[in-house]
């Protein structure tokens, strides 16, 4: 499936109005792990179409980051039904992101 | 069955694989994680020798495509241990076993954390164990680094340019810190030494409010309102799985000396997790290449 790139006009729709689980990257391209774990986001994108995939690019959507209390990148967080249920701090292997969003 | 089963894929074990396809041996690099290692959490390196400055990202990446395409295998697979079998040796990962005839153990260190209670609970909430991933969520704030080592100290110079007041928490009232870096710091008019003194409480609830902190010769504690901590207070390895094959230091560190070789025969050790006095890429790389070189000596 496409990679959604979040901002606060779309995020309601994208996120909290999906029907399906919701996979949420919080990245900046100046962090090494993050660009460690985007091709693994990229990756589970593709593979796995019952899970929506999201960006968000903190240098450009600083309020999306400040209202979820996001203060450490790459941060992981998995929406259902429009909640937050799940998140992870740090570069984690692609098994334990998919654990992430199916746990 | 390849013939070196390496360890680990930071700048030590990438080496040796680099080194061990050159010298015509098949090899497999294990990596539980990311490769690279802690370099990558690097923006700039400045101090290896041929490259005046790169990214952690940038050379770990090149250093990957280095190994892949002289045909090394790298697998994202955990080792959980390694074990004798007819005349060779195995490594156990939690996906399956790798039989080969030399192992090269690089599994470098990850960062030692406080062990206090709120920590695990609190990280990414306002205590963050990379100040240059995260420095910036906190620009124009007060923050406090902890630990006097060169990442410290570093650290601290970057948040200063950034954010209000950085306090420097250190349990000594010396720094380990290259001098020319400590002189900077203490130049610096929003920066406040903390000295003697460490942190021993985290406050806040759904993020960092403040950090307890106390002075060792006194016994008095100070709460220090701060909306993030950096925590820099040194490396811890990892090899624990592997005691039963090599000898391990008072600290998990994996004993041998430059010739990388363990009590273990066929069994080498290279990089971060090797008993050693200074731990830089530098080191690493030429860990890796000694490592490398006597693995292939030794299969013949």
């Amino acid at each position: 499936m496409e990679i959604i790139e979040l901002n606060s006009q779309n995020f309601a729709k994208e996120v909290e109005q999906a029907s399906q689980p919701v996979l949420v990257d919080f990245w900046a391209p100046w962090c090494g792990p993050c660009k460690m774990l985007s091709p693994l986001v990229d990756q589970i994108a593709q593979e796995h179409d019952e899970i929506k995939v999201c960006k968000v690019n903190v240098d450009e959507e600083g309020d999306l980051a400040a209202r979820f209390g996001v203060s450490s990148i790459p941060t992981l967080l998995v929406f259902k039904n429009g909640e937050c249920v799940n998140q992870s701090v740090g570069f984690i292997p692609k098994d334990r992101v998919l654990a992430l969003v199916q746990g | 069955m390849a013939d070196i089963v390496i360890i680990g894929a930071g700048t030590a074990g990438l080496t040796a694989a680099i080194y061990a396809r050159r010298a015509g041996k098949s090899v497999t690099v294990l990596e539980a994680a990311t490769y690279g290692g802690q370099i990558i959490n690097t923006p700039d390196i400045e101090n290896y020798p041929g490259i005046k400055r790169i990214s952690g990202f940038d050379f770990a990446t090149s250093l990957y495509d280095q190994a892949t395409s002289l045909g090394a295998e790298v697998l994202f697979e955990k080792a959980v241990s390694i074990e004798d079998r007819d005349g060779g040796k195995v490594v156990r990962t939690t996906v399956g076993e790798h039989p080969c005839k030399a192992v090269i153990i690089a599994t470098g260190a990850k960062n030692r954390p406080l062990g206090l209670e709120k920590e695990a609970r609190l990280v990414g909430h306002g205590v963050s164990y990379c100040a240059t991933c995260d420095g910036m969520f906190f620009k124009g704030k007060d923050v406090a680094v902890n630990g006097g080592g060169n990442t410290a100290v570093e650290d601290a110079l970057y948040l200063a340019g950034l954010c209000r007041k950085v306090y420097v928490i250190h349990r000594r009232d010396q720094f380990r810190a290259d001098a020319s870096d400590v002189a900077k710091l203490k130049a610096k008019e929003n920066v406040e030494l903390v000295l003697d003194s460490t942190v021993t409480d985290l406050v806040g609830e759904k993020s960092l409010d403040a950090v307890e902190v106390t002075d060792k010769t006194s016994g008095q504690k100070r709460e220090i309102p701060v909306s993030a901590l950096f925590v820099a207070i040194g490396q811890v390895p990892d090899n624990t799985a592997f005691a039963n094959e090599v000898e391990l230091d008072e600290k998990g560190y994996v004993r041998a000396g430059e010739d990388c070789l363990t009590r273990s025969q066929g069994v080498f050790v290279a990089g971060d997790c090797r008993t050693k006095t200074l731990r830089q890429l530098t080191t690493a790389a030429s860990d890796g290449a000694i490592a490398a070189s006597a693995a292939c000596a030794f299969i013949g």
